[in-house]
């Protein structure tokens, strides 16, 4: 190992500029004669729009234009993917317009854009449109939805998107029959905002000698975003349309989707002759954002004596909002009921998933994406299973996991996971957390009036997104490919163009590493370039956790070919066989002699081709590569928390967090670190602090941070992470990804930690976020047991 | 943000008549309650006026039975004064606990109290600690000051000059914040003055803070934790949010007030 390869901890190279103030963000970039778009949203749920009257906002000082949907004929905004309901009947997919058309479906939702020559003026234009609406009732929440009466969409009954499932149902109930014991828990796994530190932003631009159109937008995929829109929404030919996501500050996959702001700036950049820019307000965040997670799921384990299951019935309804988002369909079903399994070799499994609209803003991806949601379900149905029957935490895990030399191990919910050692991770994480001193806190604990409790959760995910064949045969309309072009400049320094987008995850310097180690170079002559569609060739972006599974293995692929390349030429120069030349170190060497040339020699030999034979050498050194995973990547592993309960109070406090996670070869050891970390914060966040909350009205009551709690420092203990690798085994890295596994194993070692405290007092259930009003209320509940019921 | 015209008078006199003067005038101190205000489009004064530039507003000063603070004093120079700590440590702590360092360094102790937000923590001090609130008109004690949420005695053109605390010989207060806002849920001030005690409550009451009468005779006979034991605020007054039940606030004000007198 190199002290800028593969395993070194290189400090983020992005990190100098981030740290100084001088990224470059969407809103950074000033466009010569510019113009500012103020979005006029709806303030209703549900809503009719009845007269709709801009003229004298295009009157007001400063207005260069206002449109409507009625102005702006373009087409729907499209969803990404589609699930067909278990009849065969394809999703219910209703018409998503950028500016609304006659009805609004949630509050934010777009009725009209402002464009003036600065934003104040916008804003004040904006008060002067006329604005009549019929209010209609709203639809909110998710089971009264399903009964049908008041519908988001005319086109889908009972508010009804599709109604799916995975396994065989009859199976899964004669294992049920056989069964020694059964639990069965009621989770909710409750809505989150995104909350990127950016607000999105987008500027539309449009050269008239040229024809072509450029987008700067808060993206994760750029090329994506060229595709949804520029095909589907615009019809703008790619060749004519140039999609740029500058710096852009995280994203958790609230940036991946096509939002109907960047398709509007766009579009009005040649009505109004001038670029057009657009910046979110905190406000517009917490409204627009896609947001994440909101299942309801009850579901079913069956165990035998021993305490082995045997089968897993789920019942899932999830939550779309006012309109399907790019990859919304596909989270709740392919994304989740295919982790069902977990890290478990339960046999059957049955599962059924109701997507339902709402007039709530729509849901999407959001770190760890379905996986989390079925982790949580898991991992609490679990919990209480071994409760009921009383068998320890970790041994009802350890009889039930899949066992190392299982692998390749196919579950009964499509997935083949490649590799694993998940006794390992526990054991790991058990010393980690010292477990075994355990029952003396919790006595320590008890001496001061304190509760104490220990939460186990065992987990595995699927990512590094994706084969795709497989998406492709689930709905997937796209490929989940990735690409990479590593283009050697004359004098040996290389510039590397990824499809892979970086928004904190610091691609810049993991992809850097990975070149430094191939072609051994020094990071500063490597050059990471992203978030361009006019630079990189091409790209499905970063979410998933895909980034370093798909988009490194093309730039690895890239790599190879360069060298392949590098070898004819070193052949040529050093008069040897092509097949005696040996790359190692930065040098090409023949075999068996003392004739070497550099690296920064080949590259300037290959733009200097004074007597390259042409005929069977091209000059140059640039290559291309895509690369189209085997198989999604599965991480795992294990988190431990533990947390003390102030009864007297219901405050909860995080003790320890103890996360070990396998997440295949480590490139960067900090940069996973940071990675766990953040993802904790997240998870942590989710079980503890942050809920979503509509009134049934449909107004966002938690729409500002003084509502909604986002994870502060002081609400986390300092982490202790660490990895157990086992390798990827179908891709040459032997990486799996590490993006999301904090936010995926944390949230129900949370909770199952507030369950064990609470436990002693009889209390077998606690909802996310665990508030410390609810702490309390389940102990004040647990006191009275009668009142209680 | 709407218009608005800006003024910056050198004294309180010109402060005075400026607000006087106009058509929708608001003064600004720390700014940090008021623009947010504004930037939402919520408030839309004709005229501010901003009293940053009228000197003898800030400062603390002390004859040891007392501590007279001025109205643009900032939470952190009340946080951090030596003359505070030494007669008052538990008003030093009340200002520690508000907001974060950059609000502490920008809204003042006349923002926050003018503005008697439900929630805001100074109020139980002053309400606690019998404090008289100074204006440019006359005084006010805390009992008569504090009307109801967002609601003070003062009138549409009065400007709070100063708050004066007389030294308890006991006090503290507790704060239970707001998991989101990090304002007070439940924050609950307790003094004990000769033979008397004051208790102030914060965060809980529907017309924002509010003396416990029944807390403060139990422990005017006996200032200890102990003798709140069977006492309780009834939860029929209290707010009810998505943070807290009426009856969850009743329970913390229990606690609260208890670890107060504790910590008194
Ligand atoms: C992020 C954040 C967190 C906060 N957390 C807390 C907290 O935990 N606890 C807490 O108590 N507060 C908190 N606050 C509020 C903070 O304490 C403010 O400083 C305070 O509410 C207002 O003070 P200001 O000086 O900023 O007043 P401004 O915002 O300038 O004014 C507030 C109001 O008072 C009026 N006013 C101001 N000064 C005078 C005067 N001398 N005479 C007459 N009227 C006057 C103004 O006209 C206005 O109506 C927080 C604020 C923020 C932004």
């Amino acid at each position: 190992m190199t002290d800028t390869g593969i395993g070194a901890s290189v400090k983020r190279v992005e990190d100098a500029r981030f740290l100084t103030g001088r990224g470059s963000y969407t809103d950074d970039l000033e466009q010569p004669n510019q113009t500012y778009a103020y979005i006029l949203r709806s303030p209703h749920a549900h809503a009719a729009i009845t007269k709709l009257d801009v003229s004298a906002a295009k009157a007001a000082p400063g207005v260069v234009a206002v449109f409507t949907g009625e102005d702006m004929q373009v087409g729907s905004i499209p969803c990404g993917w589609q699930v067909n309901s278990k009849d065969g009947e394809p999703m219910k997919e209703p018409e998503h317009p950028p500016l609304a058309k006659g009805k609004v479906r949630y509050v934010g939702d777009q009725i009209a854009v402002v464009i003036a020559e600065s934003l104040a003026e916008a804003k004040a234009a904006a008060e002067a449109i006329e604005v009549d609406y019929d209010i209609q009732p709203a639809v909110v929440d998710m089971n009264k939805a399903l009964a049908g009466g008041t519908l988001v969409h005319d086109d889908a009954p009972n508010n009804l998107c599709y109604d799916w499932e995975i396994g065989d149902a009859a199976e899964v109930d004669a294992a049920f029959a056989n069964a020694h014991h059964i639990s069965k828990i009621d989770i909710v796994n409750n809505r989150v905002v995104p909350n990127a530190m950016e607000p999105r932003a987008a500027v539309g631009a449009y050269d008239k000698a040229s024809g072509e159109y450029t987008l700067y937008t808060t993206s994760q995929n750029p090329h994506v975003i060229r595709l949804l829109m520029g095909a589907f929404v615009l019809q703008i030919p790619e060749h004519k349309l140039r999609v740029v996501a500058p710096d852009v500050g995280g994203g958790f996959g609230s940036k991946i989707y096509h939002y109907a702001e960047e398709a509007i700036v766009t579009w009005a950049a040649p009505k109004v002759g001038r670029p057009v820019k657009w910046t979110a307000e905190r406000t517009e965040s917490f409204l627009t954002d896609a947001h994440g997670r909101d299942h309801i799921t009850h579901a079913e384990l069956a165990l035998d004596e021993n305490g082995k299951f045997l089968g897993l019935k789920v019942d899932t309804i999830a939550n779309m909002g006012g309109y399907l988002s790019t990859f919304a369909p596909c989270v709740p079903t392919y994304l989740y009921a295919t982790l069902l399994a977990g890290v478990y070799t339960t046999p059957l499994i049955h599962a059924n998933v109701r997507a339902v609209f709402t007039n709530t803003t729509p849901v999407d991806a959001y770190r760890g994406a379905g996986r989390p949601e079925a982790a949580y379900l898991l991992e609490r149905l679990v919990d209480r299973a071994a409760r009921e029957m009383g068998i320890a935490q970790d041994e009802i895990r350890k009889r039930n996991f899949i066992p190392s030399d299982a692998f390749p191990y196919q579950t009964p919910v499509a997935l083949q996971y490649d590799s694993g050692d998940y006794m390992a991770t526990l054991e790991k994480a058990q010393g980690m957390a010292d477990v075994a001193g355990f029952p003396a806190r919790k006595a320590a604990s008890e001496a001061k009036g304190k509760l104490r409790g220990l939460g186990y959760s065992t987990y595995v995910e699927a990512c590094g997104i994706a084969p795709s064949a497989v998406v492709g045969s689930l709905g997937a309309r796209a490929g989940l490919f990735e690409s990479a072009n590593v283009r050697v400049n004359p004098t040996g320094s290389v510039t590397v163009f990824t499809g892979s987008h970086s928004h904190g995850q610091g691609h810049e310097t993991t992809f850097a590493q990975l070149v430094s180690d191939t072609l051994g170079l020094p990071l500063d002559q490597i050059e990471i370039s992203h978030g361009d569609t006019n630079k990189v060739a091409f790209g499905m972006g970063t979410y998933g956790s895909r980034s370093l599974a798909v988009g490194g293995e093309a730039l690895m692929k890239a790599m190879n070919k360069v060298i392949d390349k590098s070898k004819k030429i070193a052949a040529h120069v050093l008069e040897a066989a092509e097949a005696d030349i040996e790359f190692k170190d930065g040098k090409f060497t023949v075999s068996g002699t003392d004739k070497e040339m550099a690296f920064g020699e080949v590259a300037l030999t290959a733009y200097v081709p004074h007597n390259f034979p042409h005929e069977t050498l091209e000059p140059g050194l640039e290559e291309q590569a895509f690369y189209d995973p085997m198989n999604f990547t599965y991480p795992g592993g294990c988190h431990i928390v533990e947390v003390e309960i102030d009864p007297d109070t219901g405050v909860t406090t995080i003790e320890k967090v103890s996360a070990c996670d396998d997440v295949g070869r480590v490139i960067n050891p900090m940069i996973v670190a940071g990675q766990t970390h953040g993802g904790l914060a997240q998870g942590i966040g989710q079980a503890m602090l942050e809920g979503c909350v509509y009134d049934d009205d449909g107004q966002l009551i938690t729409g500002s941070y003084m509502d909604y709690t986002m994870p502060r420092a002081d609400d986390l203990p300092s982490f202790d992470t660490d990895t157990a690798v086992t390798l990827c085994a179908h891709n040459s890295l032997g990486v799996k990804g590490v993006g999301e596994t904090g936010a995926i194993g944390s949230p129900p070692a949370v909770i199952n930690a507030i369950v064990d405290a609470l436990s002693g007092l009889g209390v077998t259930d606690m909802t996310m976020p665990a508030t410390p009003e609810k702490v309390w209320q389940a102990i004040q509940d647990a006191k009275m047991p009668m009142a209680a019921e | 943000m709407y218009d608005f015209n800006y003024y910056k008078p050198g004294s309180l006199a010109d402060a005075a008549s400026a607000l006087a003067g106009a058509e929708d005038g608001k003064i600004v101190a720390g700014g940090m309650t008021l623009i947010p205000t504004m930037k939402q489009r919520l408030a839309q004064p004709s005229d501010l006026i901003d009293l940053a530039a009228v000197g003898d507003l800030k400062g603390i000063s002390s004859d040891g039975s007392s501590v007279t603070i001025g109205a643009m004093t900032t939470h952190a120079e009340v946080a951090g004064s030596s003359d505070v700590q030494l007669v008052i440590p538990a008003l030093a702590a009340v200002a520690e606990g508000i907001g974060d360092p950059q609000v502490r360094n920008c809204g003042t102790i006349g923002g926050s109290v003018a503005n008697n937000d439900p929630a805001a923590d100074y109020p139980a001090a002053c309400l606690a600690l019998n404090a008289t609130i100074v204006t440019n008109k006359g005084e006010y004690s805390a009992d008569d000051f504090f009307t109801g949420m967002f609601d003070t005695a003062l009138d549409e053109d009065e400007i709070l000059t100063a708050v004066k605390f007389p030294k308890p010989d006991k006090a503290a207060y507790m704060k239970f914040p707001n998991p989101a806002s990090r304002y007070a849920m439940v924050g609950v001030c307790v003094a004990q003055t000769g033979g008397a005690a004051r208790v102030a409550v914060t965060g809980a009451g529907q017309d924002g803070v509010f003396r416990a009468s029944e807390m403060e005779a139990a422990l005017a006979s006996n200032f200890a934790p102990e003798a709140l034991d069977g006492i309780s605020v009834s939860a029929d007054d209290l707010n009810s949010d998505i943070h807290a039940s009426a009856e969850y606030r009743a329970h913390l004000i229990g606690v609260m007030a208890k670890r107060a007198v504790a910590a008194a």
